[in-house]
């Protein structure tokens, strides 16, 4: 489904991603771990598109097509999504209005008529459910006024709205309590198919703890330096980091 | 030759042809305002209250006038399709300056409401014209004022007696109509009594492909206790100057929400004064101003609390794109003794170009000791990471663009308390943004129909 080689990234003309590779098949779910600035979230932020970043190297291809060509809407529409670490808030734009615009480029994108009305909103009341998000949110602007805790659900909810097939999630579990991780995990959950695959960016394991991924990565230093079973992040979990830099004479 | 001379010779050579068109009331005042536009001529950029607007060059190029009041004919119901029939209101229209007599509302207002041409007012109802008129827009302190009060032959009138309330909005269509490039000075008097309630709304719209300058003073009474809803609405043309000077004055217990919309327009100029001359008056301003291409609006304001425990509103916002220029100076005078004032006033603005220029000027002015105000002003581009969000969750830039924009405008729409005009103003802005009203587009945006 997705596939990095070699891909080399920069901001503002610092090289932050050195070379990464990984491939994500048909309903596996990934986890990314590392430390602060090793470059998690400038990954998912170039898959994703974010006009900021320049590639300089290396391809990132979405089922077969070049991603990097494409705008960020194009990717979107192609079924990805990124569940950001900071939602944004948007005021004065309602979720209603924004979740159809949404809705409706993608049903463009497909060749499909936009959705009625009525439906729409039926979908809206039906999607909420999975991630207990409650009415009075989805009356609201985008985010605003939002918890921590109700941005990172509005964020599954706009997920399920979007049936995405590579999910990324950028520290979800980051700022959320034990009832708020697990209404997310599980919300998450419900969405998964055979078909459907994510990548999971996280310091901890709790949220992995849910969500079982079929592989861990380790990023330092802008590269991956260590991929191994869900067993890794257990491992980070109760020795750190250091272990793995040694391991890879860092 | 001067921008001046032309009007200075103008009005010598036809003095006699403009009275003899117009009402004693009005010709009472027009050789004082000619000595006052001889001497004072058109306002520098060096003076305060015109920074913005060059004034001369505005009125520089050769308008026609219609002072011997040819009948220019024109249907305004042919000119004027309606879309939306769900507000319903009391409507009239005013072709340049003169009220059209053949289109009337069917409905009948209120006993003794009169909503008629200024010049058959000052005829029938000559004390309370006099009373009224040229009392707020003097001549010496502006000069549109001055050049008005000379040129103006007719207009509106607007009378609601003690009391009375008029529950249906009153709209008025201003329509500029010509075959040649056409100057229209236009007259505004609105009295509304001890008590009495309206609520106006006027659309101005060009309809011809033609160069319009169109000067508008208008003059609004808000008696003590009298309720007020005002709002006006541009959607002219690129070829279109209007310099709108609204001289509002409220007495003790009154509110007022005054309201102005520039969707579409060429150069607006609108001064709005309001007085809070009685306590406990009230008054919000409210203005939404939307300009890409050429356009340019300047808005400037004045709020002088001249009273006790007076409180004012004001917030406007800009949304400019391409090479469109915008200004906004607001001033809030709080007099010595008009103890207990609150006023807040906000100007937010978004240039959504690199082109587009904004400048702002709110100004607060206290002497009084125990006053509580603010003011403030932004200026600002569309949000970078909002705009990010959406496009990853699909929505075209453009759309993600024009759904910021939009949800910065809403602010202005929302606290209008007519929701019927709320909710169509929320279709037009959202349409304006698409690009969807055309300039001026034959009327079809208008906001009423009756037939």
């Amino acid at each position: 489904m997705l596939e990095i080689r070699d891909l080399h990234v920069s901001i503002a003309g610092k090289e932050i991603l050195k070379g990464v590779s990984l491939t994500v098949r048909d309903g596996e779910v990934h986890a990314l771990m590392g430390q602060n600035g090793a470059g998690k979230s400038t990954l998912s932020n170039v898959i994703v598109g974010h006009p900021s970043y320049e590639v300089t190297q290396g391809s990132i291809t979405f089922n077969g097509k070049d991603l990097l060509g494409m705008n960020p809407e194009e990717r979107a529409h192609e079924g990805i999504f990124l569940s950001f670490q900071q939602p944004v808030e948007i005021p004065g734009v309602s979720m209603v209005n924004f979740m159809r615009a949404a809705m409706n480029a993608k049903r463009k994108y497909q060749g499909l008529e936009p959705m009625a009305a009525a439906e729409f909103l039926k979908l809206m009341r039906e999607k909420r459910k999975i991630v207990e998000l409650d009415n009075k949110l989805a009356n609201r602007s985008v985010n605003e006024g939002f918890s921590g805790g109700e941005k990172k659900r509005n964020e599954i909810f706009q997920m399920a709205m979007l049936e995405p097939t590579l999910s990324i999630l950028d520290e979800t579990d980051s700022g959320l309590d034990v009832d708020a991780l697990r209404i997310v995990a599980e919300g998450f959950n419900k969405l998964r198919t055979p078909q459907t695959s994510a990548l999971v960016i996280t310091h901890y394991q709790r949220l992995l703890d849910y969500l079982k991924p079929d592989v861990v990565h380790v990023l330092i230093g802008g590269q991956i330096v260590k991929t191994a079973g869900p067993e890794l992040a257990l491992q980070i979990e109760e020795r750190g980091f250091d272990w793995i830099r040694e391991e890879a004479g860092l | 030759m001067n921008a001046e001379q032309q009007y200075i010779d103008l009005y010598s050579q036809q003095r006699e042809l403009i009275a003899r068109r117009s009402a004693p009331i009005m010709n009472a005042l027009r050789d004082e305002a000619f000595e006052c536009f001889r001497q004072a001529g058109f306002p520098s950029r060096k003076v305060e209250r015109y920074r913005y607007t060059d004034v001369a060059a505005a009125f520089a190029p050769d308008y026609g006038l219609n002072l011997s009041r040819l009948h220019i004919p024109v249907n305004p119901y042919d000119v004027f399709h309606c879309d939306v029939p769900n507000l319903s209101t009391s409507l009239y229209f005013v072709v340049n300056d003169q009220f059209h007599e053949q289109a009337q509302p069917k409905a009948s207002l209120p006993e003794g409401v009169q909503v008629m041409s200024l010049l058959r007012a000052a005829q029938e109802f000559p004390e309370l014209v006099g009373k009224y008129y040229g009392t707020q827009a003097r001549a010496r302190k502006d000069a549109v004022n001055a050049l008005n009060t000379m040129l103006a032959q007719d207009g509106l009138f607007v009378y609601v007696p003690r009391g009375r309330a008029v529950e249906r909005p009153i709209q008025v269509v201003n329509i500029l109509r010509a075959d040649v490039d056409l100057m229209v000075n236009r007259r505004l008097l609105v009295i509304l009594e001890q008590g009495a309630q309206a609520k106006l709304l006027f659309c101005d719209h060009a309809i011809d492909d033609r160069k319009f300058l169109a000067t508008q003073v208008s003059e609004v009474f808000v008696g003590e206790n009298a309720h007020l809803e005002l709002y006006e609405l541009e959607e002219t043309h690129a070829q279109t100057s209007r310099f709108s000077n609204m001289y509002v004055s409220q007495q003790a217990y009154s509110s007022a929400v005054i309201d102005s919309i520039t969707l579409q327009n060429g150069l607006s100029r609108n001064r709005t004064d309001v007085s809070l001359c009685g306590e406990y008056s009230e008054v919000t301003l409210y203005g939404g101003v939307i300009a890409d291409g050429q356009q340019r609006v300047d808005n400037n304001t004045l709020i002088d609390h001249r009273a006790a425990c007076c409180q004012s509103r004001e917030l406007y916002k800009y949304v400019l794109d391409g090479q469109a220029v915008g200004a906004f100076a607001g001033r809030v005078l709080v007099r010595e003794g008009a103890q207990k004032s609150v006023s807040q006033e906000t100007n937010a603005n978004l240039c959504a170009s690199r082109q587009a220029r904004m400048y702002s000027q709110p100004m607060l002015e206290i002497y009084a000791d125990d006053v509580k105000c603010s003011h403030g002003s932004t200026v600002g581009q569309l949000d970078e990471a909002a705009l990010f969000y959406m496009r990853q969750r699909g929505i075209p830039e453009a759309e993600a663009r024009l759904l910021l924009k939009f949800a910065f405008m809403g602010q202005v729409l929302d606290g209008i308390p007519m929701s019927s005009l709320r909710d169509r103003l929320h279709y037009l802005v959202e349409k304006r943004f698409r690009g969807g009203l055309g300039k001026c587009g034959g009327c079809q945006n208008a906001l009423n129909c009756e037939r």
